[in-house]
């Protein structure tokens, strides 16, 4: 079993903080291109979508500024800024729900040097931790309080799982983390055996009743509504293919949502469940079989979409990722992701839980509370330009002039 | 409904069914060698599992395929080393072993990975190949003879497995040992090294299947198989132990799979049915070996070990 060593991430962090600030000295120094050096300090920050109009703009006076010390001034300063805004980058709570992700950072996720909690916390959950998907997005968001948990990952048998959940309680963790909605009736038989202990389950949208349970579940249909919008912008052919695990859960909610915002953009969504969160090969095919319709865009969600992606990539065109950020998968074709920022809740359920209350309160994940983060990809080119879009798409779905239809 | 059976659309289909028929052919014809001898491997998933992360990793350090291929084979021949030790040397019983295979497989590649690499990192693919002259034929070239090398190699296989089994010396001992091994043994054939032999090219075929897998792909990730394995060793059953029938079996089992997937891409299976035409491929497997159950019979010394005491 693998636990996530977020001291050794950080480490790799500074260590990669220290080189990036080397890499814009030198871009900043340089006589040559200094155009593209420029762009790249630019480029390097997570950038808020209320400050993408303000950064094209610095963006254009730096390219049409000849004076190269000039542009070397600007440039440390964008380098300041950036690294400024590195440091600041906290949790999504406090940051923007449509962001602009700089080419080569793989997400917007914040890295606290402190733990928000002295709780102890276990992590029980069916897929890898680093899936590029559902569970990765808990264990980033763990990450992201500064959490080290203890991961018992890969059990999408329940009987392992509940061995597992059963086990943390009993080495008295403080709270479990149950995270998959087939863990619901195991967590019934478990906790009210551990009354001491709060366990934290998800995906779902009710506590069963028990009085140590808290549940959470995304509002997945927003994200999906949002970028079904802006696929219907790119795609020529009129058609996008989805490719999901089974009609269920966030999956659905994922999948309806985006199809929704396709179709009310004019764009048709053809959708294939395989049956399987993990059969990769089964997602390849059922992208290739997108593609032979005509679909020119394609999207899809859990762990097996890691298939649908390669299709998106050896054919050229558009992706679009959900549950974490799929950039690293291909970083010129993903043009931005849902991400699911589960630090939003999972600050309150702790504070709660210090508070002793262990349970019994249901938690969502949406665009309003920045749980849900739409996430561009800046690797990919005309990213900057869709975020105003996307941006308007998310106002409006939070003032409720937009309805998601799910 | 009516685009359906279009000629470009029937023709994307069998591409795909071929496609999918590759993985399931390379273990399935391994795994007819080593149950003609009398020994069953349940791990083969298991063997797929590790071979695949091998080939994976090679790919993803090297971006040779050639060596990744390479790789991937030699985890399949010292798997094989490890089961033939398990079931010859110390006779364990054969089904147990193969569960403990595929679980060793199963955890190990797993491990491996998250330690290794942690997360899904593009590697190197194979490319797709266009046998000359023949994929200018129309539609049957495309769907045929446009494929990567491991699938021309997969059926370029069935021939040669039958040949090494009907038409050599060391396929009619095979065959003796899997039907007669006291008999066998009478004449003066090694059992346990003709079986020896025989595990280790299965697991070997095994180990280019993972290989291939994983190289199509161009990644990897815990479980990659998803239990492709098991539907391999049923292959051999659905084949009758013959590697032109597991051919059509893999063919079959792909190609209903392409089917399921192009209807859903064109909407014509609802969502509400999606799960139900998902077990297609399963569904069709497990009626033809009801209906094939008595009509073929097993190699008589399957799963039973040999000894001459």
């Amino acid at each position: 079993m693998r636990t996530p060593n977020p001291s050794r991430r950080r480490r790799w962090l500074q260590l990669l903080a220290a080189l990036m600030a080397l890499t814009f000295v030198a871009a900043a120094c340089g006589s040559d291109d200094d155009d593209d050096a420029v762009d790249d300090a630019t480029d390097t920050a997570t950038e808020a979508a209320d400050d993408t109009a303000d950064d094209a703009d610095d963006a254009m006076e730096e390219e049409e500024d000849s004076d190269a010390m000039d542009e070397d001034d600007d440039a440390m300063e964008d380098e300041d800024d950036a690294m400024e805004e590195e440091e600041d980058a906290a949790p999504a709570s406090d940051s923007a729900n449509v962001v602009v992700v700089a080419c080569g950072d793989g997400s917007s996720f914040a890295t606290p040097s402190s733990p928000s909690t002295e709780l102890t916390v276990a992590l029980v959950a069916p897929s890898a931790s680093g899936d590029l998907a559902f569970t990765q997005s808990m264990v980033d968001s763990l990450t992201a309080l500064g959490i080290e948990p203890q991961v018992t990952d890969g059990t999408f048998v329940v009987e392992e799982a509940a061995a597992a959940i059963r086990g943390y309680a009993e080495d008295g963790i403080d709270v479990v983390i149950a995270h998959g909605t087939q863990y619901g009736g195991s967590l019934a038989e478990i906790a009210p055996d551990f009354p001491e202990t709060s366990f934290v389950w998800g995906t779902s949208s009710d506590t069963q009743g028990i009085e140590n349970v808290f549940a959470y579940t995304p509002a997945a249909d927003q994200g999906g509504y949002v970028l079904g919008t802006i696929a219907a912008a790119l795609t020529e052919s009129g058609t996008i293919g989805m490719v999901g695990p089974v009609e269920a859960g966030d999956a659905a909610l994922y999948v309806e949502g985006f199809a929704a915002g396709a179709a009310a953009e004019g764009a048709d969504t053809n959708i294939t469940y395989t049956g399987s969160f993990g059969d990769v090969q089964l997602a390849t095919e059922a992208a290739e079989a997108h593609v032979s319709v005509g679909a020119d865009v394609l999207t899809g969600t859990a762990q097996h979409v890691v298939g649908a992606i390669n299709v998106a990539s050896a054919e050229g065109i558009p992706w679009f990722g959900t549950q974490s950020n799929q950039t690293t998968l291909a970083e010129d074709l993903v043009v931005a992701s849902q991400v699911y920022h589960w630090e939003v809740v999972l600050a309150d359920i702790f504070a709660q839980i210090e508070g002793g209350t262990l349970g019994g309160e249901v938690y969502e994940l949406t665009l309003e509370n920045n749980g849900l983060v739409i996430e561009f990809n800046d690797c990919r080119d005309g990213a900057a330009d869709l975020v105003a879009g996307a941006q308007a798409t998310v106002d409006g779905i939070i003032a409720g002039d937009i309805d998601t239809g799910v | 409904m009516r685009d359906l059976f279009t000629l470009s659309v029937l023709v994307t289909v069998l591409a795909s069914g071929v496609r999918l028929a590759t993985t399931y052919l390379l273990a399935a014809l391994g795994e007819t060698i080593g149950q003609r001898s009398g020994v069953l491997n349940l791990g083969v998933d298991g063997v797929m599992l590790l071979s695949a992360f091998g080939a994976y990793w090679t790919a993803l350090e090297t971006e040779n395929l050639w060596l990744a291929a390479l790789v991937g084979m030699l985890v399949g021949l010292l798997m094989g080393v490890v089961y033939a030790v398990i079931t010859l040397v110390f006779r364990a019983e054969q089904g147990i072993s193969g569960i403990g295979i595929y679980l060793f497989g199963l955890g190990f590649s797993d491990l491996l990975f998250e330690e290794i690499v942690g997360t899904p990192t593009p590697s190197a693919r194979l490319p797709t190949l266009s046998v000359p002259l023949l994929a200018d034929i129309p539609y049957v070239g495309e769907a045929l003879f446009e494929h990567n090398l491991m699938t021309f190699l997969a059926f370029a296989m069935v021939p040669v497995i039958a040949f090494l089994l009907f038409r050599t010396t060391f396929g009619m001992n095979v065959r003796a040992v899997g039907e007669n091994p006291e008999a066998a043994d009478s004449l003066g054939v090694s059992v346990f090294w003709v079986r020896f032999r025989a595990i280790l090219i299965g697991n070997a075929m095994a180990g280019l299947a993972g290989a291939a897998l994983t190289l199509r792909l161009g990644n990897f990730q815990n479980n990659l198989t998803q239990g492709l394995g098991f539907i391999a060793v049923a292959l051999v059953y659905f084949g009758a132990w013959r590697p032109r029938g597991v051919m059509l079996g893999a063919l079959l089992y792909g190609i209903v799979g392409a089917l399921v997937l192009q209807l859903k891409a064109r909407q014509i299976i609802p969502l509400e049915a999606s799960d139900l035409a998902a077990m297609a491929p399963a569904v069709l497997t497990i009626v033809a070996l009801v209906v094939l159950a008595g009509r073929v019979e097993a190699p008589s010394a399957l799963t039973q070990p040999f000894s001459r005491d």
